[in-house]
């Protein structure tokens, strides 16, 4: 299991308990008391290590090597989910997954990054740093969502969109670009969820909505913590300066006015209980999409643009 | 040093580091080249180097004289001032950065819209200010870009932005990202009116800015061997671990790659802009700035 090292002495506990309770049947003392207070304590541990959380752990957890992603809420929120593939002039990124599915009965486009667990499935997911293929499938499957009237769900989890040789032959920035237009003016009802990292421009380019989710450890930024750091600290070192003043956990960007729901996860964070926060998100789609549904979509699309405008502070 | 700046009295010695984009004094070194040239020749040749071509970067306001017909232009959103919305505060304040910007370039911040004649061809054109914290994008520049192209759709007029900018501005946080959906999404709205919009790219445009507004041109145009891309050339060195190819990131490789329309060298980017605007806005032909330019105009 992979902890981080605040989490430590939570995993610690664990492990005890977990000792304990292999040897329950063998042995004449009564385990079973002993299990439950080490339960409680565990609980209390994390409880306490949640409530007091700095920006910074935040920034970890949300990237936490056992997080759920985008095809794991895939899984457990929608039903009849058909995966399309390839933007049809170059490949198929496996970075972005998208397709056709229900909620409940709602037909909707799903469109997400999607990270890798382990070592193989990490490279083949890139890490989830998608090229411009990856950008211009979802541009692809957006622009179906409008063609039949299926409402666009996505779901967003990048470090960021891919800094690599191939990427900027190919357009990276032209790709990223291309998807705001064409969500800013999409015809058809928009949320967007950030479940993992929302990292930069990488995660914007499949982010503009109606509505802004997201989940209570994830974060949202215009660039990484240790980009950040590297370019004004002058070291990766200050990451953890660099998240807390660049404001990019839940809580602060609905302070700010960015985010329109937070969705709650479990003690301890997403990985302790996927099905649970999936039903969360669930019941989050399901609210939103209701109120976005019974728009017209000139109303919505007026609504849309006005909160894009929107953005920004300034003296006059 | 070279033999021949120490010999010059100082005064008229170029200042490598100063304020203006630009050295004061009357000869200047090309920073190609690095051939000596007369400063009021490198003036008239629109900051070209006459020797070898290459497009010194350049100050909005310079920029948008050079582009706009004489005191034809009105400047928009002018009364637009930043503030430190998030508090942010790396080994400096973002409030005392801002100062000593808008101290060192007389801006408020780092882009100028106008609306103005090309050539007797309403328009309204933005550049950005690269000396101000590189040219960075953050709910001003974002508003002013906005407010410009507001503009043109209520007088139905062309828009034309230089970039020269790093990318968001890390200061305002989510705030700078968010402009480029901004400033995208207002873009779609001009687009869906037909009224042409042209991205003349110049040294550099990155980040942020090139994955928005600057990429989203009916033409995107580039002045020659300008840096252009998403992702800076170290990070992507740091990431693929090789060295980059000569000439990657720049104009030229982004034409080849089919990104860029056209190249056009700054001392005729008035006349060729004019022709494209006006065959889409079907206006008439005009006869060609004539202006005195040295060297090999590309």
């Amino acid at each position: 299991m992979n902890f981080l090292d605040f989490e430590r002495p939570i995993a610690d506990l664990e492990a005890k308990i977990e000792e304990l309770r292999h040897l329950t049947g063998d042995s004449e003392l009564n385990i079973g008391d002993e299990i439950s207070r080490l339960e409680e304590k565990s609980s209390s541990l994390t409880e306490s290590i949640f409530s007091s959380l700095s920006v910074w752990q935040v920034a970890q957890l949300a990237r936490h090597p056992q997080r759920p992603y985008t095809l794991d809420y895939i899984e457990r929120i929608f039903t009849d989910f058909e995966e399309l593939h390839g933007d049809r002039s170059y490949a198929d990124d496996n970075a972005i997954v998208g397709g056709i599915a229900r909620l409940d009965d709602q037909p909707v486009m799903v469109i997400g990054h999607q990270k890798g667990r382990d070592t193989k499935e990490k490279i083949r997911r890139n890490f989830g740093m998608p090229r411009p293929e990856g950008y211009r499938k979802a541009k692809r499957l957006m622009e179906m969502a409008e063609r039949f009237n299926l409402p666009l769900l996505t779901f967003i989890d990048t470090p960021g969109a891919y800094p690599g040789v191939g990427a900027e032959e190919r357009g990276q920035s032209e790709a990223i670009a291309t998807n705001l237009k064409v969500m800013s003016d999409l015809d058809t009802p928009v949320i967007c969820t950030v479940i993992g990292e929302g990292g930069s421009g990488g995660a914007l380019a499949i982010g503009v909505g109606d509505r802004l989710l997201m989940l209570q450890y994830s974060t949202y930024s215009v660039i990484s913590p240790e980009g950040c750091a590297t370019i004004l600290w002058k070291s990766a070192d200050k990451a953890s300066e660099a998240a807390e003043a660049m404001g990019l956990t839940a809580d602060r960007l609905k302070e700010l006015g960015f985010v329109d729901q937070i969705i709650d996860e479990p003690l301890g964070s997403a990985y302790r209980d996927f099905d649970l926060v999936a039903q969360n998100i669930k019941a989050a789609l399901l609210e939103n999409l209701a109120k976005l549904k019974a728009k017209s979509s000139d109303d919505l699309l007026e609504e849309r643009y006005k909160r894009l405008m929107s953005y920004g502070q300034f003296k006059e | 040093m070279s033999w021949l700046s120490k010999l010059l009295p100082s005064q008229i010695r170029t200042e490598s580091t100063g304020k203006k984009s630009v050295p004061e004094g009357v000869w200047t070194k090309c920073s190609s080249c690095t051939s000596m040239l007369y400063r009021a020749e490198l003036e008239r040749n629109h900051y070209v180097c006459p020797k070898c071509n290459h497009h010194e970067r350049i100050g909005a306001r310079l920029r948008l004289d050079l582009f706009l017909d004489k005191e034809s232009s009105e400047e928009i959103g002018a009364d637009l001032e930043p503030v430190d919305i998030l508090k942010f505060r790396d080994s400096k304040k973002y409030r005392d950065r801002l100062n000593q910007a808008q101290k060192n370039t007389d801006e408020k911040d780092a882009l100028i819209v106008m609306q103005g004649q090309l050539k007797e061809l309403s328009v309204v054109a933005a550049a950005f200010e690269f000396r101000f914290m590189g040219g960075s994008m953050a709910s001003v520049v974002g508003e002013r870009f906005v407010r410009g192209v507001d503009v043109c759709i209520e007088k139905n007029i062309p828009f034309i932005c230089f970039t020269a900018s790093g990318g968001a501005r890390m200061q305002e946080g989510l705030f700078s990202l968010m402009q480029m959906g901004k400033t995208s999404a207002a873009l779609a709205r001009l687009s869906k009116r037909g009224i042409p919009f042209i991205s003349v790219m110049t040294d550099p445009t990155m980040g942020g800015v090139s994955a928005s507004l600057a990429m989203l041109g009916d033409l995107n145009v580039a002045e020659p061997k300008a840096l252009i891309g998403f992702a800076g050339p170290r990070v992507i060195e740091q990431t693929v671990r090789e060295t980059l190819p000569e000439g990657f990131q720049r104009s030229e490789f982004l034409q080849e790659h089919g990104v860029v329309d056209m190249i056009v060298d700054r001392r005729h980017m008035r006349d060729r802009l004019y022709n494209v605007l006006a065959i889409l806005t079907q206006q008439p032909i005009k006869k060609p700035d004539d202006e005195v330019l040295s060297g090999t105009v590309v």
